[in-house]
């Protein structure tokens, strides 16, 4: 700006410029700035536009001037002398050693310097740059080598090359807007580039080949001679079979069929029984001594003991998958008599799980004839008098069922349902009963939630009907010893009468034994207040109708005469009862377990007072015995304990009715001996009782 | 002369009652076995004159109804000794004097 010389030529044009930039110069005094003459130069460009058609606004402070005024000329001459530059600068020359002026001042005063990112495409720069950024570089190359050729292309047809510049036009700016595409420009302050691969699976490689299909060789020789045999034979069998020739060819496909029939038909199902025939006869080697035991051996030390006796261990029963279990329920088979059942479940109320309900035979000892896994742990079960395949189950969950040794499948065949009166608490006792007037089949079952109840197989459906609710508090208040607990509800044994069928008694949990009959639904006939912890079991004599037993954890077990309010007979055995059981074949003997391990046997006739054999029958000492039941014809009975073993017992002849003496005797044999032999024993208790 | 009559009668007789297919042996399930005994009398009926013809009719029958590949042959003496898929061997005589033999091996 300072090197050129500019003249201001006073225009109509210019007039507008003039002005402002007097009163801007007026405005800012002396000072005419390059910045000045930028927005001079700029606004000049801009009026061009905009001044056609419209009126000019002056500022309010604009000189008026005349035409001549305007008109008039004003010369300046701009210099390039730096007015400010020193013209005097001296420097000492070594040269010469002298100081010497110096004859060329710079003139050049920078006022402001801008740097544009403007650069020349041809400029070295430029080139460097696309050589950084190759790609566009390409491209950048192709379009100026296209325009080139171009420019001198122009000179010639007009109108062809107008139509190829648009078409070029056309193309080049797909090209650009393709760039711009391309060139999506990240932001540059505030950029960072982000990458992350993933982990790459590794590959694995897996084949199969198919089994090819099988082959086989055959080999024959054809001949007429052979052909001529086949056919000759072939007929004779036809005629001997008398049938016709037709019918040839079907015969014989017909002896390819049972030959195939033959050989499909070697399934294992006709192998089990055989099977079983087998393991029974390798027990009953491998436990030839225990079967000769069972059978012949009778101790001969009894007869030098005169009072008492002993038990001979017999066969172990025991399953594996039952050894958690404890045995809750035993029960003899009445018509095969090798046969018993053994429930098994848990009396511990922390430890409840599943059960089982197995099926050992005296013939085989190492494996359970019938195995029914249950869900819930069995507490109690009946096998039926007459029908030895059905047996009745009580569950600690409430529910009763029945299974069917018939049926092949592991499910029970009637099962009690929330719907259909189940109980609420464990079921203590099941007992099947006679036929009802219609020939259905039915059992009484007791729980904890004090009902009474009996079922009735009907169909395919258990109907129930409640005998006695024992929590009733009319009954309760009617009973002879005012207003108990109503805890006292809970039933945990009962046992009907063996002759009089409505009449049954049944234990509870407190300590209570009550009579009851059928007939009556809230009613006891009588309680007898028998223990004073929960009733394990109570039984009727099975000959003598007044009397019956029961046994109870506090240690004892007592005989009563259902008449008398009294126990006829106390018996204290030092550890609580699991069990007792009356034999059958004689009514003054039973049989009672104690947790402590041991079995007690009792013959009344020999001693009224103390067990004629007590035995420790457990091979580890903290076993409990839970339950116990004699053999209806064998003089053996089954102890089972709470590890799920059951163990087997000969009795001594000392623990029997002693067979020889009555043979001497010739006293004749059945109930009515049995009957008078116990009423005896009876009358010498009743009598003091009486006299007192 | 009249043992030639007989002869001839015999041979009639012979071929009258030995025209009934009879398979020798097979492996064959049911089904097939009856429609490829079939499928054999009918192409050895048709060319009663021509062995090849008949082989040929009835391997190709047997490759479209079960898939190939299936091997036939038909003569009136020869031996063999072959490999087949199980299930898939079939030899029967026919005619009192033709033996066939249908298997299949791929």
């Amino acid at each position: 700006m300072h090197a050129t010389q500019k003249t201001f030529v006073k225009s109509k044009q210019g007039s507008n410029t003039q002005s402002q930039l007097k009163a801007s110069a007026a405005r800012t005094s002396k000072t005419i700035s390059k910045k000045k003459d930028d927005a001079d130069g700029t606004e000049i460009g801009e009026g061009d536009e905009w001044m056609d058609g419209k009126t000019l606004i002056k500022p309010p402070n604009q000189l008026d001037l005349t035409e001549a005024e305007l008109k008039e000329e004003f010369t300046r001459i701009l210099t390039a002398k730096n007015p400010h530059a020193p013209e005097n600068i001296v420097r000492y020359s070594f040269k010469e050693r002298s100081y010497k002026a110096i004859s060329s001042v710079d003139q050049l005063a920078v006022h402001l310097v801008l740097e544009g990112n403007l650069l020349h495409r041809d400029s070295d720069e430029a080139r460097r740059q696309r050589a950084k950024q190759g790609l566009q570089d390409t491209t950048v190359i192709a379009e100026t080598g296209d325009e080139q050729p171009q420019t001198p292309a122009a000179g010639g047809g007009d109108a062809a090359d107008m139509e190829e510049g648009g078409g070029e036009e056309r193309a080049d700016s797909v090209v650009f807007k393709a760039d711009k595409k391309e060139q999506k420009l990240t932001n540059q302050f505030n950029f960072s580039e982000r990458a992350s691969q993933t982990l790459n699976n590794p590959l694995r490689e897996r084949q199969c080949q198919t089994e090819p299909p099988p082959r086989a060789n055959f080999s024959a020789t054809a001949s007429q001679w052979e052909i001529y045999d086949v056919y000759v034979e072939e007929l004779q069998k036809q005629e001997k079979n008398k049938e016709k020739a037709k019918a040839v060819p079907k015969k014989d496909q017909d002896k390819t069929k049972k030959i195939l029939v033959e050989t499909q038909s070697d399934d294992s199902t006709k192998m089990a029984k055989l099977a079983k025939i087998m393991e029974r006869m390798v027990n009953q080697n491998a436990f030839d001594d225990i079967a000769q035991d069972f059978k012949y051996f009778e101790d001969a030390s009894d007869e030098f003991r005169d009072q008492e006796g002993t038990l001979l261990p017999l066969w172990k029963f025991q399953y594996d998958k039952a050894k958690r279990l404890s045995v809750t329920a035993l029960c003899w088979n009445q018509i095969y008599q090798d046969l018993f059942a053994v429930g098994l479940g848990s009396y511990d109320f922390t430890k409840q799980g599943h059960g089982m309900l197995v099926f050992y035979s005296l013939k085989n000892s190492t494996y359970p004839e019938y195995i029914y896994p249950t869900t819930s742990g069995v507490l109690c079960l009946d096998i039926h008098q007459q029908l030895p395949y059905l047996i009745a189950v009580g569950f600690y969950d409430g529910c009763v069922a029945v299974y069917s040794l018939r049926e092949e499948r592991l499910e029970p065949l009637y099962k009690s349902t929330a719907k259909s009166g189940k109980h609420t608490s464990p079921v203590w006792q099941v007992r099947w009963q006679k036929d009802d007037m219609d020939n259905n089949h039915n059992f009484i079952s007791v729980s904890s939630d004090g009902r009474v109840v009996s079922w009735t197989l009907v169909k395919n459906e258990l109907v129930f009907t409640d005998i006695i609710k024992l929590s009733l508090e009319g009954a309760v208040l009617e009973g002879p010893e005012g207003a108990p607990p109503p805890t006292m509800a809970c039933g945990t044994s009962f046992d009907f009468h063996k002759q009089i069928t409505y009449l049954f008694l049944v234990g509870t949990e407190e300590g209570k034994i009550h009579k009851c009959s059928k007939a009556y639904t809230s009613q006891f006939l009588e309680t007898y207040d028998a223990h004073n912890m929960v009733v394990d079991a109570v039984k009727w004599n099975p000959f003598h109708p007044n009397v019956f037993i029961s046994c109870s954890s506090d240690w004892t077990v007592k005989i009563w005469d259902h008449t008398i309010k009294t126990p006829m007979f106390i018996f204290d055995l030092n550890a609580a009862v699991g069990d007792v059981a009356w034999s059958p074949q004689s009514s003054t003997v039973f049989a009672a377990v104690t947790i402590d391990g041991k079995a007690h046997i009792f013959d009344l006739g020999i001693n009224k007072y103390e067990a004629i054999c007590q035995q420790s029958v457990v091979a580890k000492k903290k076993t409990k015995l839970t339950h116990v039941e004699f053999n209806p014809v064998y003089p053996i009975i089954i102890v089972g304990d709470d590890r799920g073993y059951v163990n087997s017992l000969k009795l001594s002849p000392n623990l029997r009715s002693k067979p020889k003496e009555k043979k001497g005797q010739e006293v004749p044999k059945g109930p009515e001996l049995e009957i008078a032999k116990l009423e005896k024993l009876l009358s010498l208790v009743r009598e003091p009782d009486n006299k007192v | 002369m009249a043992e030639t009559a007989d002869n001839k009668k015999e041979e009639a007789d012979y071929k009258r009652l030995h025209s009934f297919p009879l398979i020798r042996h097979t492996d064959m399930p049911e089904e097939m076995r009856v429609e490829t005994m079939e499928l054999c009398v009918t192409a050895c009926e048709k060319f009663a004159t021509n062995n090849e013809s008949a082989a040929k009719m009835i391997k190709e029958s047997m490759d479209k109804k079960f898939g190939s590949s299936w091997h036939v042959v038909i003569g009136e003496g020869f031996g063999f000794e072959v490999t087949h898929e199980v299930k898939n061997l079939l030899y029967m005589f026919f005619g009192g004097s033709l033996a066939v033999c249908v298997w299949k091996c791929s």
